[in-house]
């Protein structure tokens, strides 16, 4: 197991810094000149040379690289063009957000997920089972800004009972919650529905397994047979789900942010790219790389305590 | 005493099994023997209540006074795996891979609520220990043991509770020989020291021979004769009795003929894997799969390759088809070297038919494109309707029909796509068959009819064969030479009939000891 982890993390390593590499390279090196780009098409001579020297555009490229992954190890980020502040305050700021919203979506998720994919597959066939399915295919199909206004009409504007968007801050932390309650719900709910359908298939293919009928033939009821012996076969395929919507709950929940006025993570790389403020957009890039990359370590770690015969791969 | 009285099974309006009556004795050992698709399994799944769904029951299974087939599935649930324990054929997935061991031996005990933890995991250790595991940790998950291994767990979560009739469906059917022997020791230990009653549930009527003291033969869902296994296996009354026993014992009529020049040969052959990764960028010791083998098959031989799994047959013949390339010796065929770099038209004359009829063609292919592909090795292809005609002279030489070219494969039951293998390989008139397990999926009266068709084809075009099997039976049915294969080397080789009286080599010995053998007052002549 020991192995494996550490097998695991120097491929987390390796993967750091090729996608460190990439990114580098599509913003810095390619040709034309980000200062240049910054600035915009009728910017002067002598504005583009001090938005270079201010940037640290000057120098060989392999000493900028050092230094931009030297400066991230440390902490800084960089300043913002556009904001004037250190993109690592910017950054933080938001980061407050938007982890807890990704992780309160990906727990609403898989709550709803499990327990509907597990009795689907059970009733495998039979009329809940076609509910459920319809359900999660509509659960699919809407979009979840729309959904979103939608939970903004009922529980915002009619019921009164969450505010219709913004963030309070995390002084106060119960309204900081609730003002998370509605966006989460929007993302989750997508989210769950293809979750619930991978569960579902997931154990359908495990309750197959001549296993399952060993278990029967032990005395197991049904019910306790699949609790018991094909939900945690059933994991691989949902831990890799759940592990794919993390990453993409982390940055892509950029139209829910913005249905909802949360500033988060997706409307500052939105807003980095529409004022061409690089700065912004290569460290939140290389920060959401870093994030899938944590995530898919963590997932790969979880592969390995659900599934002993992966330990021994390093 | 447990007894089936006209039992019938019907699933989704379909009769499945018809009147099955029989009775069960403790410390008996009861054989139910009969082809694939006659109903042995289901009459196991019926007595046990795990039928699929839409199945109906009529008639009565008996365990005390009542009747098992109207009890209510909580109570069914009380009874199974405490006096009914059941054990499958495939050891390598009847256990669930990310649980240890003794916590699936101990989950019997738990869930009938005998035992708490600690008592259960002394239980489930002393199980393990005796169905020969002594050995083995608890802690051990099922990828860390063998196939025998596997199923010695199986049946020790059988019997953890002591059932009073434990329920064998084809306990050794995926095992090598000489485990096959040891599980079937086991398992005849059991029933003498535990008085348990056993259905022993097999299509190998020598290894019922060996073991039942009552058989039952089943066809089509009907059971055609039973009695004391004695009895019915000399008496044979019924004729379908008689033809199983002839088929599993069937030796094909050939023709005996001057051998001619060498047509495959091979020196020194050796295929290794890459050994496990020891650190980041170490690897320990390579496998040699296949160590140093040479052989040497000439024209209208037959010659035999037996071992067990993972003696490196199948590498082997992947290197001879030139699939494979080799670490070390030499491979010729037909007078130029093979590898995997050889011309397709040295293919065209080397030809392989597989072990599973059902997985070696592509569902969505009618027959004549399936015999007709290895065309593409030919440099001349034959137009549309000379590829007809040499499709339909293929199947015919293998006893199926011309216009058989334009059905599917599911359409034809297992024999006759195993037929449609054999023409795929005659298609382009090969000098050289290698048969890999070819007939091994069989029931014994398909095999005894495709050996039938495989001598008759060698007559005929004087083909060569390597023929390569773990079933001794067959391999001295068909064969003129034989190579027994241990570990990647060949110890023992000579030709078939003497190395079957004479075994030189230790291992060929044991092997031929281990083999289940039809007594001699099942032959009738």
């Amino acid at each position: 197991m020991l192995r494996y982890v550490l097998g695991r993390l120097l491929s987390l390593g390796l993967s750091l810094i090729v996608a460190s590499l990439v990114i580098f390279t599509v913003i810095e090196v390619i040709p034309g000149d980000p200062a240049a780009f910054m600035l915009g098409l009728n910017a002067d001579e002598a504005t583009v040379a001090a938005l270079r020297a201010d940037l640290g555009l000057e120098g060989s490229k392999a000493a900028r690289y050092v230094s931009w992954i030297s400066g991230m190890v440390q902490g800084d980020f960089g300043t913002s063009y556009t904001y004037r502040v250190p993109v690592g305050q910017l950054v933080a700021d938001r980061l407050w957000v938007s982890i807890p919203l990704a992780l309160f979506a990906l727990i609403l998720s898989t709550a709803i997920a499990f327990p509907i994919g597990i009795l689907s597959a059970a009733n495998r066939g039979r009329g809940l089972d076609y509910g459920i399915m319809g359900g999660t295919q509509l659960g699919i199909a809407i979009p979840n800004f729309w959904f979103g206004m939608l939970l903004v009409l009922v529980f915002a504007v009619t019921l009164q009972w969450f505010s219709a968007g913004g963030f309070p801050g995390w002084e106060t932390p119960l309204a900081a919650l609730k003002a998370l309650v509605l966006p989460s719900i929007a993302l989750a709910l997508p989210q769950a529905a293809i979750l619930a359908r991978v569960m579902r298939s997931a154990l359908i293919e495990t309750l197959a397994q001549d296993y399952m009928r060993t278990a029967r033939a032990k005395g197991l009821p049904r019910r306790q047979a699949l609790l018991r012996h094909a939900l945690r076969n059933a994991l691989i395929p949902v831990l890799t789900i759940i592990g794919l919507q993390f990453s993409f709950l982390l940055a892509g929940a950029i139209i829910i942010e913005n249905v909802f006025f949360l500033p988060g993570l997706g409307r500052l790389i939105f807003q980095g790219i529409t004022q061409r403020d690089l700065v912004v957009v290569e460290s939140v890039t290389m920060l959401l790389v870093f994030a899938v990359i944590l995530v898919t370590f963590i997932v790969d770690i979880a592969y390995a305590i659900a599934d002993p015969r992966l330990r021994r791969r390093a | 005493m447990i007894t089936l009285d006209r039992l019938s099974l019907a699933i989704h309006g379909e009769a499945i099994l018809r009147d099955v009556s029989f009775s069960m004795v403790p410390g008996k050992t009861f054989g139910l023997v009969g082809e694939s698709g006659s109903g042995k399994s289901m009459t196991a799944l019926a007595l046990m209540q795990l039928l699929p769904e839409g199945a109906e029951t009529s008639g009565a299974v008996t365990l005390d006074d009542g009747n098992l087939l109207d009890r209510p599935e909580a109570e069914m649930c009380a009874l199974r795996g405490n006096e009914l324990g059941m054990i499958f054929q495939e050891p390598m997935t009847a256990l669930n891979p990310v649980q240890t061991i003794g916590d699936q031996v101990a989950e019997t005990l738990r869930i009938h609520g005998v035992a708490a933890r600690a008592e259960a995991r002394e239980v489930a250790r002393a199980r393990l220990d005796r169905v020969g595991l002594d050995h083995v940790p608890l802690d051990r998950f099922p990828h860390e043991l063998s196939g025998g291994q596997r199923q010695r767990v199986c049946i020790a979560t059988a019997i953890a509770l002591r059932p009073r009739l434990l329920i064998a469906d084809e306990p050794t059917t995926a095992l090598d020989v000489t485990t096959q022997a040891q599980i079937l020791d086991l398992l005849r230990g059991l029933v003498e020291e535990e008085g348990m009653a056993l259905l022993l549930i097999t299509h190998d009527l020598a290894v019922v021979a060996d073991l039942a003291d009552h058989i039952a033969v089943m066809q089509d869902g009907e059971i055609v004769e039973q009695g004391p296994t004695r009895q019915v296996l000399s008496e044979q009354r019924h004729p379908y009795t008689r033809a199983l026993l002839e088929a599993s014992d069937h030796r094909p009529a050939r023709t005996p003929r001057p051998l001619g020049a060498p047509l495959l040969t091979a020196s020194d052959v050796e295929r290794h894997y890459p050994g496990p990764r020891v650190g980041l960028l170490r690897r320990g010791a390579p496998l040699k799969a296949v160590d140093g083998v040479s052989l040497m098959l000439q024209t209208g031989e037959s010659l035999g390759l037996v071992g067990e799994s993972g003696c490196g047959k199948s590498t082997l013949t992947r290197a001879l088809l030139g699939l494979d390339g080799v670490q070390g010796g030499s491979i010729a065929a037909l007078g130029n070297p093979v590898s995997p770099a050889m011309p397709n038209t040295l293919r065209a004359g080397i030809q392989v038919v597989f072990q599973d009829p059902y997985g070696s063609f592509n569902p969505r292919w009618p027959v004549e494109h399936l015999i007709a592909e290895p065309f593409h090795l030919l440099d001349a292809k034959p137009a549309r309707d000379a590829r007809r005609t040499r499709v339909g002279e293929a199947l015919q030489a293998v006893g199926l029909q011309p216009s058989d070219m334009d059905k599917y494969p599911h359409e034809f039951s297992g024999g006759q796509r195993q037929r449609i293998a054999i023409a795929r390989a005659l298609i382009t008139h090969p000098k050289i068959l290698v048969l890999d397990e070819a007939v091994s999926a069989l029931d014994v009266r398909v095999r005894a009819r495709i050996l039938d068709l495989l001598a008759d084809l060698q007559d005929r075009m004087g083909l060569s064969y390597l023929f390569i099997s773990h079933d001794l039976t067959v391999v001295r049915a068909i064969t003129d030479r034989v190579m027994v294969m241990q570990a990647g080397r060949i110890v023992e080789e000579g030709p078939t009939e003497q190395v079957f009286a004479a075994p030189q080599h230790d291992y060929t010995q044991a092997l031929l000891a281990a083999a289940p053998r039809l007594p001699d007052y099942a032959r009738k002549e």
